[in-house]
């Protein structure tokens, strides 16, 4: 077997989806406050489980990150989310 | 002066009770508030909503919510006054910024709704 087959593998880009730039939603639409009592937009930030999606999925900033967990915790709290769910959406 | 600050409280009332003694529960927080030196700047009467998760063994609630200002002191008494009450099945008082309050303001001027959703997406 040549060589030439492996070196073709390097330079092949492994996922393609992980290229498209990632941008901070609250930034991006001057959004400067999380409503907890607003399920469908905090819907945006849980999985199907009812959990809190990470910065690294979704991608916004530390600050409303933080902002997003306490609205979600407040709307766990008010039973307006889950704490645990399954096929949430 | 005492220090003033906005709040917003949201209380879920049992399904169970009939529908004047739920008007009687709010009327007694909201009066009990107006008497203690806050003004109410906005209500929203929600209504009945199936819950999350069962509370109490009850799967719905009434849920009210009021936005006020109020002195800092009047907060402790208040939550006090909501667990003596069993009526209330669980509550939720916030402090709001001045980015909340921004977007209370435009959320009632109906600028908010499905608007900022899409702008979101």
């Amino acid at each position: 077997m040549r060589k030439q087959s492996n070196t073709m593998l390097v330079n092949e880009p492994v996922h393609k989806q992980e290229l498209k730039k990632k941008y901070c939603r609250f930034r991006k639409h001057g959004i400067r406050y999380v409503d907890y009592k607003d399920p469908e937009f905090l819907l945006k930030f849980i999985n199907e489980q009812g959990k809190i999606l990470p910065r690294r999925l979704t991608g916004t900033s530390l600050k409303f990150q933080r902002k997003v967990a306490v609205a979600v915790k407040r709307a766990r709290h008010l039973a307006i989310l889950p704490f645990v769910a399954d096929g949430l959406k | 002066m005492v220090n003033v600050q906005q709040y917003e409280t949201v209380f879920i009332i049992n399904p169970a009770l009939s529908e004047e003694q739920t008007k009687e529960t709010v009327e007694k927080f909201r009066k009990y508030l107006t008497d203690n030196g806050s003004t109410l700047i906005h209500e929203d009467n929600i209504g009945l909503k199936p819950l999350a998760y069962p509370i109490q063994k009850k799967n719905s609630g009434y849920y009210y919510l009021i936005e006020f200002t109020a002195p800092t002191t009047l907060i402790k008494t208040l939550a006090i006054e909501y667990t003596r009450d069993e009526k209330i099945m669980r509550q939720l008082t916030t402090a709001l910024d001045k980015h909340a309050v921004a977007y209370n303001e435009k959320r009632r001027q109906g600028l908010i709704g499905k608007k900022r959703n899409e702008e979101a997406k």
